[in-house]
């Protein structure tokens, strides 16, 4: 196992010295999964971490025979973006309050992209409450699929009620370069809040 | 316990952790990179030992480690604690931190995002 694992490039390089991570956030079947693969360098990882809150957290697990609804499950994967510089994407459904996955999650997080379907936009409300109650800054993607109806950018800010300052962003979860720009546009923002020339609420 | 998960651990979480469910430190972030510093398996227990036969290979994250070898997060970091303690494990680089990320860190991510365009 170990030569293998050396020879694919699983190891992080040995000049990297500082890592990172942005949480990829939706809900069930947004494309979350779909994302972290295409943008990863190594096969997206699972790990699968048990609930203390009972039917908390439904996520990527329909249609799994036998799971149990008290287990989540976390896909991340890695991007080496520098000798010094990894990042990591955590793909998450973002509602397991109060669980220590989350804390693990959230501590030390750059932010998040918020993945959402126009086919249930209402599902993301939840989940961007949940942010900013977190203080985790985001930007909102809108994964576009095959067939899903297309609005015009200000009736989905309104129909997300997103702050002037909150990034929309259109992405294809499935398209390397237009994944990479959603990042860009989040990390672009992160920056602009950090130096105040952007006011966040 | 339904069968699925029954097959799928095959030791019990608080068996592979001694009967812990928190680590001795509390240093892990989930992308805090660990490696091997020793390669003696002596003494360690056989989740512990799949741990260690990982990290000879290199440095992996908290996260990769508990993927790889199919743990929680939760055991993961139990075993790596002891690990570290016992001297077989060392962290590498951590994660940020909980405070403000600086803004030239966050420029790094965006330039070497821009540079995969």
């Amino acid at each position: 196992m170990d030569s293998a694992l050396v020879s694919d490039g699983t190891y992080v390089r040995d000049t990297v010295r500082t890592s990172v991570k942005l949480l990829i956030v939706g809900h069930f079947a947004v494309g979350k999964t779909t994302l972290v693969g295409t943008l990863s360098e190594i096969r997206p990882l699972r790990t699968e971490e048990r609930m203390t809150q009972a039917g908390a957290l439904i996520d990527d697990l329909a249609g799994v025979p036998g799971k149990e609804t008290t287990t989540v499950a976390m896909d991340f994967g890695r991007l080496t973006l520098s000798e010094e510089l990894v990042l990591y994407l955590f793909g998450t459904p973002g509602q397991h309050r109060f669980t220590q996955l989350w804390h693990d999650l959230s501590r030390g997080a750059l932010g998040a992209l918020v993945l959402a379907d126009t086919r249930r936009l209402e599902q993301s409300f939840d989940i961007m409450g949940f942010l900013e109650e977190q203080k985790l800054r985001y930007a909102v993607a809108i994964n576009q699929f095959d067939g899903a109806p297309a609005f015009a950018e200000e009736e989905l800010r309104e129909a997300l009620d997103l702050l002037p300052s909150t990034p929309l962003i259109f992405c294809d979860a499935r398209d390397r370069t237009s994944s990479t720009r959603a990042l860009i546009t989040l990390v672009e923002y992160l920056i602009a809040v950090q130096n105040g020339s952007i006011r966040e609420f | 316990m339904s069968a699925a998960r029954r097959e799928r651990a095959l030791v019990r979480p608080h068996v592979v952790t001694g009967g812990r469910a928190r680590p001795t430190r509390n240093i892990f972030d989930l992308v805090t990179l660990v490696m091997a510093a020793r390669s003696d398996l002596n003494g360690l227990n056989p989740e512990k030992r799949r741990v260690l036969e990982l990290c000879r290979g290199g440095a992996l994250s908290v996260a990769e480690v508990a993927g790889h070898l199919s743990l929680p997060i939760s055991v993961t970091k139990v075993l790596l604690s002891d690990l570290v303690d016992s001297g077989h494990i060392v962290t590498r680089v951590g994660g940020t931190d909980d405070g403000e990320t600086s803004t030239r860190l966050l420029q790094e991510v965006l330039d070497g995002l821009r540079a995969r365009l």
